[in-house]
């Protein structure tokens, strides 16, 4: 029986995938902003340091001349201080969504658990930092936005039992409020982000080819996006702070701020109870049962010449390069960190040894992915050529994750579905014509949909003879056809092999490529 | 880097996806512009004020301090010879506010620190209509003695938003209304 979070989770997907197939419609797959929310967190993020950095310039680090400081800002010519100002407001807004939907994806997916269970867990605190260091910039302004969500903060710290006089009395009286007190501040709005970028690296510096920016027409986009609104819809400060008052109606950031309403209504005990219990379920979501992890990579040290093209295309840094055990001067050999490892293939298809014309009947490969050999692979593509009532059948390499392909109609038609489309060494599209295939449809993920990352890009990239192992030039193209279809695309798989059927029947046989290999 | 547009040349967009591209950016503009200002809050009601009750001060000791006899200080090191110990553990602060002769808000804070002998400290809020109200406050700071050692009573007129402080400053004479 299936448990209810699985069937909650599915669900979501269901929905995801539907709203991120909307965002496709318009944008296209490659440069959909629900598949780069986590470098769009870090677009916004760039933007709150260049625009802080430049805001700080500016600004008055003292309890009298901080709101002067921000008003002068807002009056520059050209409307520069209010794209300025809105900009470092709205990017914190942008900041916080991204991460949001960043944090449901990644759920939706299962990606809190297996290999990926230390983005998670470096994930989780990036949460708490980002608002931390929002919720600062408020205060830094010293209006009455910023007197009230200090004060609101530092009451609900004190509902905390650890904290022997309440923090909140520094907001007592005008007297209690010295300039020192902006030192703090500025602590927690300028430190506080440098924690965060710390804790940034951490939670990528296990991911190869990290994106820290999105596609650049996306980037420009959201940033065109940001500036008009900034114009549009400035942002500006409430009155100077006068803490003998309680400031009377707030144009608050809901985004930022939805907690200080949330206490006032409820309690501060019940917001720590919900800040503390979704901060632990989120740490204790990875360690919940979960599916058996897929086997790892693993490398024949015989085979291994030491290339280093599966250290060059593995999505997650799972393997290093070692000396190798012969001994040779300069002879290194790959190794894989099973901890870290996907399980995805990518770096079989990546191994120059994984080609399927070698002669030896028991094909073992330099890396390779034990529940779906290379040698596995080239035997089933031998028996269902073989088997094929078809004189002409055509071969589809598909992907696990993607849209399904052991179902396609046709009689023709022999589909093999991978671990990821990236675990195909190129020389197969070869192999599969030169054993009797009229032609070879390879279906990838859709751009940026891969879900180990860059398995559609290098499957590409060596079809099109960019990236190695590469597809030899001599192998007809008229007979390849290359389809990004993510899960639930299945009519763009079929319309790509109706595509592939119609171009290869007028075709002749290759009279270059001999009879068939093994079954002629 | 490879180019990718000769690998999978970017299929056009239509007139259709531009617009929904202005569109999706537009609305995620107009969600962020909204939220970040929007619906307004009001922390108080219009007609409301607020009164904060908070003192930080250390009670007395529970105990009396004792003379040391001859004999007790002769069992002591020379340099550990005080003639008199008191207690270290100080008492709890205990305070009452009535406002129009009810009480509002009742507080005993216990000394803070492992061995007691922190101040006491209460941080309260009070939301009140505004307008003109007896306010009468009570504090002791000594478990010893039986009456309030400090009492404050006077009118306060309260305009919508005013914050009122209710603290304690010894130098003040004791309780102070601010």
């Amino acid at each position: 029986m299936q448990r209810p979070t699985a069937s909650f989770r599915q669900h979501g997907l269901k929905v995801w995938r539907t709203i991120e197939g909307g965002f496709d419609t318009a944008f296209g797959s490659a440069l959909n902003p629900l598949r780069h929310l986590g470098a769009i967190g870090f677009l916004a993020f760039w933007l709150l340091a260049a625009s802080g950095v430049v805001l700080f310039i500016f600004f008055d680090t003292s309890v009298a001349g901080a709101w002067r400081s921000i008003e002068e800002l807002s009056r520059l010519p050209l409307g520069l201080g209010r794209l300025l100002r809105g900009l470092h407001r709205y990017a914190a807004d942008v900041l916080v969504l991204a991460m949001g939907l960043h944090l449901l994806r990644e759920w939706l997916h299962g990606h809190e658990r297996g290999f990926r269970r230390f983005h998670w867990l470096t994930g989780v605190p990036l949460i708490g930092f980002v608002f931390v260091g929002a919720i600062g910039g408020f205060w830094i302004n010293w209006d009455e936005l910023g007197q009230f969500s200090a004060i609101a903060s530092l009451e609900w710290f004190d509902a905390l039992p650890m904290m022997a006089a309440p923090l909140a009395r520094n907001f007592l009286a005008v007297e209690a409020v010295s300039d020192r007190l902006f030192s703090l501040f500025v602590f927690v709005h300028i430190g506080v982000p440098l924690l965060l970028l710390f804790g940034l690296w951490f939670h990528i510096q296990r991911v190869t080819r990290a994106a820290v920016m999105p596609p650049r027409a996306l980037a420009l986009g959201l940033l065109a996006t940001l500036a008009v609104l900034a114009l549009a819809w400035p942002v500006t400060s409430h009155a100077p702070a006068a803490l003998a008052r309680v400031p009377g109606e707030l144009r608050l950031d809901w985004i930022l701020l939805f907690l200080h309403p949330l206490t006032y209504a409820t309690s501060p005990a019940f917001v720590w109870v919900l800040v503390g219990g979704g901060t632990l379920l989120l740490f204790a979501l990875p360690f919940l049962p979960q599916p058996a992890r897929a086997a790892v990579a693993v490398v024949d040290a015989a085979n291994c010449n030491g290339c280093r093209r599966c250290f060059a295309d593995c999505p997650y840094a799972a393997i290093t390069m070692v000396p190798h055990p012969n001994q040779r001067i300069g002879r290194t050999l790959a190794q894989v960190d099973p901890d870290l490892c996907a399980g995805c293939g990518i770096c079989a298809g990546a191994c120059p040894s994984s080609t399927p014309f070698r002669s030896a009947a028991q094909l073992v490969t330099g890396i390779d992915m034990p529940q779906l050999t290379v040698s596995a692979l080239r035997r089933q593509l031998q028996q269902a050529l073989a088997a094929s009532p078809s004189a002409r059948p055509l071969v589809v390499f598909g992907c696990d994750h993607g849209a399904r392909c052991s179902n396609l109609g046709g009689a023709d038609v022999s589909p093999f579905s991978l671990l990821c489309t990236g675990q195909l060494p190129p020389s197969f599209v070869e192999y599969a014509l030169r054993d009797g295939a009229a032609g070879v449809l390879v279906a990838a993920c859709s751009e940026g949909g891969c879900e180990f990352r860059l398995g559609e890009r290098w499957t590409a990239e060596r079809l099109a003879g960019q990236r190695e192992p590469h597809l030899r030039a001599s192998v007809a193209r008229e007979r390849l056809e290359l389809v990004f279809a993510g899960p639930g695309d299945e009519a763009q798989l079929l319309a790509g092999l109706e595509r592939l059927r119609r171009r290869v029947i007028p075709l002749e046989p290759d009279a270059d490529l001999p009879a068939r290999l093994h079954h002629a | 880097m490879p180019d990718t547009a000769k690998i999978r040349p970017a299929r056009p967009l239509g007139a259709g996806a531009w617009i929904g591209q202005v569109l999706l950016y537009g609305l995620f503009a107009l969600a962020i512009g909204v939220f970040s200002q929007w619906p307004p809050y009001r922390h108080l009601g219009e007609d409301q004020a607020l009164i904060k009750l908070s003192f930080s001060r250390v009670g007395k000791p529970v105990g009396d301090c004792r003379t040391l006899s001859a004999a007790e200080l002769a069992k002591l090191p020379p340099n550990m010879r005080a003639p008199t110990v008191c207690p270290r553990e100080r008492s709890p602060v205990t305070v009452e506010v009535d406002l129009n002769g009810t009480t509002v808000l009742k507080r005993i804070a216990p000394p803070t620190g492992l061995s007691k002998d922190g101040a006491s400290a209460v941080y309260e809020r009070l939301v009140v209509p505004a307008g003109e109200h007896l306010i009468t406050v009570r504090l002791s700071d000594d478990v010893r003695a039986r009456d309030q050692a400090y009492r404050h009573e006077s009118t306060v007129k309260l305009v919508p938003g005013q914050v009122l402080v209710i603290d304690f400053d010894a130098g003040k004479g004791g309780i102070t209304l601010q």
